[in-house]
Parts: structure tokens; C-alpha cells; sequence
């Protein structure tokens, strides 16, 4: 029944669960954030995503070091980024279409090391919640904040450093003037293409944590297109959140408290048709899209080479 | 003069074969990655083109598997040509095959014929509403068409996993405990007729007509000439008078209404019914991201789009020989569909420079640049 929703234990259940399902989306996201916001659209992250998933779950089934494994990660990540960097910047390519093209490579390669190198789903142990000391021992509150394991509290931890990069340093200054107006940035003496590379790379990196936070923290197991699409809302949630860390946040704590509870329905035998409830986190970020893209701007240099005048 | 115009014609052939060296590329990073998977690659690529051209049964199935790529492509040739970018090809599929088995489901007493063309119509209209939605977002509320096509695909594939559960769900499975999400199969008469004997349908050839048609569309018509020249420059397009918003919305319309299609004609010529395993490529084998691919390939040019068509359709109907033989994931032409699009993609800066280069050539020789350049074309209505 959907009264019981609502009993205290089930909503604690729910809010923890939407707690660290946000996790992939905010390492994507702020990543996304970043690209776009020195004037680069990545629709790769999906891909990136997927090997990043894979290699981390691999190297830590492999090897047995967690640790290891998200380094691999963000590093293969990274070269990913570093791809979509040289084609983007130096090559001038269609940003929208070569993302679909590195998202299929990502799918594809990921599906294949998968299939060659496994063969069969495995799970491995995770990383282990960190119970902080004295926090989580409040009732409700401690379990739903501070009983979480390392990756989800390090997605939150970026959140404020994201906004700081942004906001308040000089090469946040620099990423903005480069996504808005790179002629003038560059007459001013920025390097445009190394910001570019910078910013491509670091969301690359993130993707592939992204990636590593599903496969070795929240799920421990790796399958085949196991991010079923998280990567390209990890980009929505940029549009959603006004390419702002914060709204980023908001953004992916909606989706994921959204997503949580509609796994709990599952869960409780609730009578609402589970595709129906699935749907509705891409319902409403189309409304909230519309809802909000026309009172924001998006950065003006966005999917724009950048081309020096001789 | 005549030297410029050969070298002219030299240039364009070069341009022209530019995806088929951004293929050979990705042929040759699959290799070194087969050779790292201690495969042959050789073998590999033996047993792919045997797989998809060997018999007149496997070319008849590259056939089969190029049709809906095609139909998706020459989507994708109008939307592109109007720079809106569709990626929405999966679950306009979707919708539009729901439409069409509806169709065929509910007019069982009527001719097998008007089923057909009824199911088809209903096809290419429920690919039109759902490419139309992100179309009027985006012409009219700013939204990202990119982001809202991939929405509308996640909601179509909980749309069809919702209906082949429940209310498309066929009468048998649900009897069953199992209850199977597909729907009852359509009956013998409604079934897309064979071209020869093999699993070739009528689908195969709608999708040729249609790629004339289309090309007749984009540069014979009114029409197509605003989409194009929309996609070309918008700021141009409004000062000649065009209705922007309006030519962003028919872009998206159509392309999704062939998206449409080709869902259609994989239930009718294919399946004979829908099922479900619960993802969207499931159903449409990926084709609504394979078509951007094929259409790429293509040059974006709907004539063009056939034989790229038919090379991807080998490529993943080749994919699956390659695994029964020397054992290698067909997951692997994903990969390599991947790296195709973005070497196609990233080639364009030389044959952009090359244009370049001919229109700086053409000037010194103190001719006006060739007519083809639509920018121009534009200024004129403009002017007039």
C-alpha cells in the first residue's frame, strides 16, 4: 500500500539510497560542468562512463585493490578526454556528433573487454561504508548522511571545490572567458586551446570515476551497459542546473531521489506500474528544461570551435 | 580555366572518399585491437565479409538490417541538413512501431493491403509526434534537442515496456504465469511482403523510393531548400523571410516520422510483432544510433546514404559470423561504428580547408565562387 511509503524506517531508506544514487550523476555532471562551461558540449560521458566502469571493476577484481581500480579509472577517463580534446580543439569537429561517436566506442569497447576478459557477471566488495564518528549515530540523519561509503561522500566534497575552481580562482575566471567570448580571451593573452584541454580532460577523469563509483561502490558488478543511460542525463543536469555546481547538485538530487523511490515501490509491492515510475525523472527534467532554458543562458562560446583570426 | 576546374573535380572525388579512408582507419584500429586479443585479425575480417556478402541469404540479410538504417538515415539527412541534431532515432522507432502494430492488431477485418498502408502511415505519424515534441521545444522554448531526443527515448522505452506488459500485452502470455511483454503476432496477410526468397522484404525497397524522394525534397523543393538553408544560417534565413521555428520544427517532424518508419517495417517485414527485453536497442538493434552513423557516412546526402547503409548493415550482420568464428564479441563493430563517426566527423576540417582553397583559387582566376555556395543563394532571396 502507499501508506507504506511512509512509515519513518522505509523514508530514511529512501532518502540514504537517493543519498548515494546521486554519486555517478555529480562526478559526471560537475565534469560536464566544467567542459561546458570553457565552451565544450562532451556527449561522450556515457562512454567514458562505461570503460571507466569497466576498467575500475576489473582492476579491483583483478588485482583486489580498490584503489587501484578508480585510478584506472579517471586515467582511462582521462585519455578519453584527451581524444575528444584533440578532435574538438584542434580538429574542429562537431561536438554533438563525435561525443555520439566516443559513447559508441565507449559501448562497444566496454562490452567487448567485458565479454573477452570475463565472460560473466562477478561482483566484487566494494568500498565499505565510513561511518563517521558521533554524526552517524544520530538517529535518521546519521544514516542517511553519515553512513556512506568514501565515493559518495568525495561526489559531495566536489560540489563546494567545483564552485570555488569556478567562481572564485583566476582559472575559473580564465574557463569562463573561454566559454563565453574566446576571441577576447584569447587576445588577452588565456590560451583557449589549453583551457579546452584542461577542462575536456578533467571531465573526462570525472566520467571515469563516475564510472568506477557504479561499479565498484554503489553496484559492485559490471555489466554490460550498466549506466543505461546516466551518462547523457549526467549532461542534462548541466542544462538543468544553469551550469552552476549547485544547481548540478540540486539536479542530481532530484533524479536520484526520484530514482530511489521508485526503486522502493518496487520493493513494496506498490500498485504504480514500475516503467511509469522509471519515466518520470525524464518527464520532468523535459519540464524543468523548459521551465528554466529560457531564463538561462547557456555559455555563449558552446559548441562553437574557436578558430585564431589571422 | 580548365585547370582549376580539374583540379577542382580531383578535389571534390578526394573529399568524397573521405569516409571511406575514416572506415579503413577504424578497420585498421580494430585490427591492432583484434591482434591484441591474440585474434588474427585477417581471419576476423575474412570471416566478416563472408558473413555479410558469402550467400545470396547473408546479403539478403545485410539487406534486412540496412533497411531501417536507411530509413533512419534519411532522417537524419534533413534534420542534420537543418542543424538540428536527432538523436531521438531509438525511440521514435519505438513509438512509431507501437502505432503501426496497434494499427495492425485492431483492423483485422479489413484487406491485407490497407493494412499494410494504414500500419506505414501510422508508423511514419508516431515518429513524427515524437520527433515533433523536442522540434517545438526547441524551435519555441530554447530546449537542447540533443538532450530531449535522448529524453524521449528513455520515456519511449518505458512507454513500450508499460504497453507490451499490459495493455498490448498478447491474449496467450496473458494466460501465462510467464507473461512474455510482446504482443499477439499479426496475422500472414498483414506481413510485409518477401522480395525473393529470403528474409528480404518490401521495407527494403520503400526505403530506396523514399531516399529519392528525399533527395528530391531537399533540393528540388521549396521546402527542403529552407530547411537547409535554416540549418545553413539561421540570421540569414529570418532576414530573407524564412519562419525559422517553423523549418526547425518540420526538420525534427521528419526526421522522426522515417524514424517511425523504420520501426514500422521491422515489426511488419521482420518480427511480426513486438517484443520486449526491456532496453530500447532490444527492439531497434541500435539502428536509431547506427542510422546517424550510416547517414554520416552518407555525407549526410540520402542517395549517398545507400550504400553506406548497406556497408553498416554487412558490418553488424558480419559482426555476428565474426563471433561464431574466430570468437569475437560482435561488440566490437559498436566500437568501431564509434570510431568511424568521430574519424568522419574530424575529417571534415580537410575537406572544409580544401573548399577553401578551391573557392581562394576560383577568385584569383577571377571567376565568382561556384554557385553551390548557399550562403549566397540565401542573400539573394534576400535581396529580391
Amino acid at each position: 500500500m502507499i501508506s507504506d511509503l511512509f512509515s519513518v524506517t522505509v523514508l530514511v531508506g529512501i532518502l540514504a539510497s537517493g543519498i548515494r544514487l546521486a554519486t555517478p550523476y555529480l562526478y559526471a555532471a560537475i565534469g560536464e560542468t566544467f567542459s561546458q562551461r570553457s565552451g565544450v558540449l562532451n556527449l561522450g560521458v556515457e562512454g567514458q562512463m562505461l570503460l571507466g566502469a569497466f576498467a575500475a571493476f576489473y582492476v579491483a577484481l583483478t588485482t583486489g585493490s580498490l584503489w587501484l581500480g578508480v585510478l584506472t579509472a579517471m586515467l582511462v577517463g582521462a585519455l578519453m578526454g584527451l581524444a575528444m580534446a584533440y578532435v574538438t580543439v584542434n580538429l574542429h569537429a562537431q561536438q554533438g556528433i563525435s561525443g555520439i561517436g566516443f559513447y559508441l566506442f565507449g559501448l562497444g569497447m566496454s562490452d567487448l573487454l567485458f565479454q573477452k576478459l570475463m565472460g560473466t557477471v562477478e561482483t566484487v566488495k566494494g568500498f565499505p561504508k565510513i561511518y563517521i564518528p558521533g554524526l552517524s549515530d544520530i538517529p535518521g540523519i546519521g544514516e542517511i548522511f553519515f553512513s556512506q561509503n568514501i565515493l559518495v561522500y568525495g561526489a559531495y566534497l566536489l560540489v563546494p571545490i567545483a564552485w570555488f575552481v569556478l567562481n572564485k580562482t583566476t582559472l575559473g575566471l580564465k574557463i569562463h572567458s573561454v566559454g563565453e567570448n574566446p576571441d577576447a580571451a584569447d587576445s588577452l593573452g588565456v590560451n583557449v586551446a589549453r583551457i579546452r584541454y584542461f577542462t575536456i580532460i578533467l571531465g573526462g577523469t570525472l566520467s571515469g570515476l563516475a564510472g568506477a563509483s557504479l561499479s565498484i561502490a554503489l553496484l559492485n558488478v559490471f555489466q554490460q551497459n550498466m549506466t543505461s543511460g546516466q551518462g547523457f542525463i549526467a549532461v542534462a543536469l548541466v542544462y538543468f542546473g544553469a551550469w552552476r555546481p549547485v544547481g548540478v547538485l540540486g539536479g542530481a538530487l532530484l533524479f536520484s531521489m526520484i530514482n530511489s523511490l521508485q526503486l522502493w515501490i518496487q520493493i513494496k509491492n506498490i500498485p504504480i506500474p514500475s516503467e511509469i515510475a522509471v519515466m518520470m525523472p525524464y518527464v520532468l527534467t523535459i519540464l524543468v528544461l523548459v521551465a528554466t532554458v529560457s531564463r538561462v543562458r547557456a555559455p555563449s562560446a558552446l559548441t562553437k570551435p574557436f578558430e585564431r583570426e589571422n | 580555366m580548365k585547370k582549376v576546374f580539374q583540379s577542382d573535380w580531383v578535389s571534390r572525388l578526394v573529399d568524397s572518399l573521405l569516409p571511406v579512408f575514416a572506415t579503413l582507419a577504424a578497420l585498421l584500429v580494430g585490427a591492432v585491437m583484434l591482434l591484441l586479443l591474440k585474434v588474427n585479425p585477417i581471419e576476423a575480417y575474412i570471416a566478416l565479409w563472408v558473413g555479410a556478402f558469402g550467400t545470396s541469404n547473408a546479403f539478403a540479410e545485410t539487406l534486412v538490417k540496412a533497411t531501417p538504417l536507411l530509413l533512419v538515415g534519411l532522417g537524419i539527412c534533413i534534420s542534420f541538413r537543418g542543424d538540428v541534431i536527432n538523436i531521438g532515432g531509438e525511440g521514435q522507432m519505438i513509438i512509431g512501431a507501437i502505432f503501426a502494430t496497434w494499427v495492425g492488431l485492431t483492423f483485422t477485418s479489413l484487406p491485407g493491403w490497407l493494412v499494410i498502408t494504414l500500419s506505414m502511415l501510422a508508423g511514419f505519424l508516431g515518429g513524427a509526434i515524437w520527433g515533433g515534441i523536442p522540434g517545438v521545444l526547441k524551435a519555441y522554448f530554447r530546449v537542447n534537442e540533443i538532450l530531449s531526443t535522448v529524453m524521449m527515448n528513455a520515456i519511449a522505452v518505458q512507454l513500450m515496456n508499460f504497453l507490451l506488459r499490459d495493455a498490448m500485452i498478447d491474449p496467450v502470455q496473458a494466460e501465462r504465469a510467464s507473461k512474455i511483454p510482446q504482443t499477439a503476432r499479426l496475422l500472414e496477410a498483414f506481413h510485409l511482403p518477401r522480395l525473393v526468397p529470403t528474409r528480404l522484404h518490401l521495407g527494403a525497397l520503400i526505403a530506396v523510393i523514399l531516399a529519392v524522394l528525399v533527395y528530391i525534397l531537399l533540393w528540388r523543393t521549396t521546402l527542403g531548400y529552407r530547411i537547409r538553408a535554416v540549418g545553413q544560417n539561421p540570421h540569414a534565413s529570418r532576414y530573407a523571410g524564412i519562419k525559422v521555428p517553423r523549418y526547425i520544427v518540420l526538420a525534427l517532424l521528419l526526421s522522426g516520422a522515417f524514424a517511425g518508419l523504420a520501426g514500422a517495417t521491422q515489426v511488419f517485414g521482420v518480427n511480426y510483432r513486438m517484443i520486449t527485453d526491456g532496453s530500447s536497442s532490444g527492439f531497434t538493434g541500435g539502428a536509431g544510433f547506427n542510422g546517424i552513423v550510416a547517414a554520416l557516412f552518407g555525407q549526410l546526402h540520402p542517395i549517398w546514404s545507400i550504400p553506406a547503409s548497406i556497408l553498416f548493415g554487412a558490418l553488424l550482420v558480419g559482426a555476428n559470423s565474426m563471433q561464431r568464428v574466430v570468437q569475437v564479441p560482435s561488440a566490437l563493430i559498436t566500437a568501431l561504428n564509434g570510431l568511424v563517426v568521430v574519424f568522419v566527423v574530424s575529417s571534415e576540417i580537410w575537406r572544409q580547408k580544401r573548399q577553401r582553397r578551391r573557392l581562394a583559387a576560383a577568385r584569383q582566376d577571377g571567376e565568382s565562387p561556384p554557385p553551390s555556395d548557399e550562403k549566397q543563394a540565401i542573400q539573394v532571396e534576400a535581396g529580391a
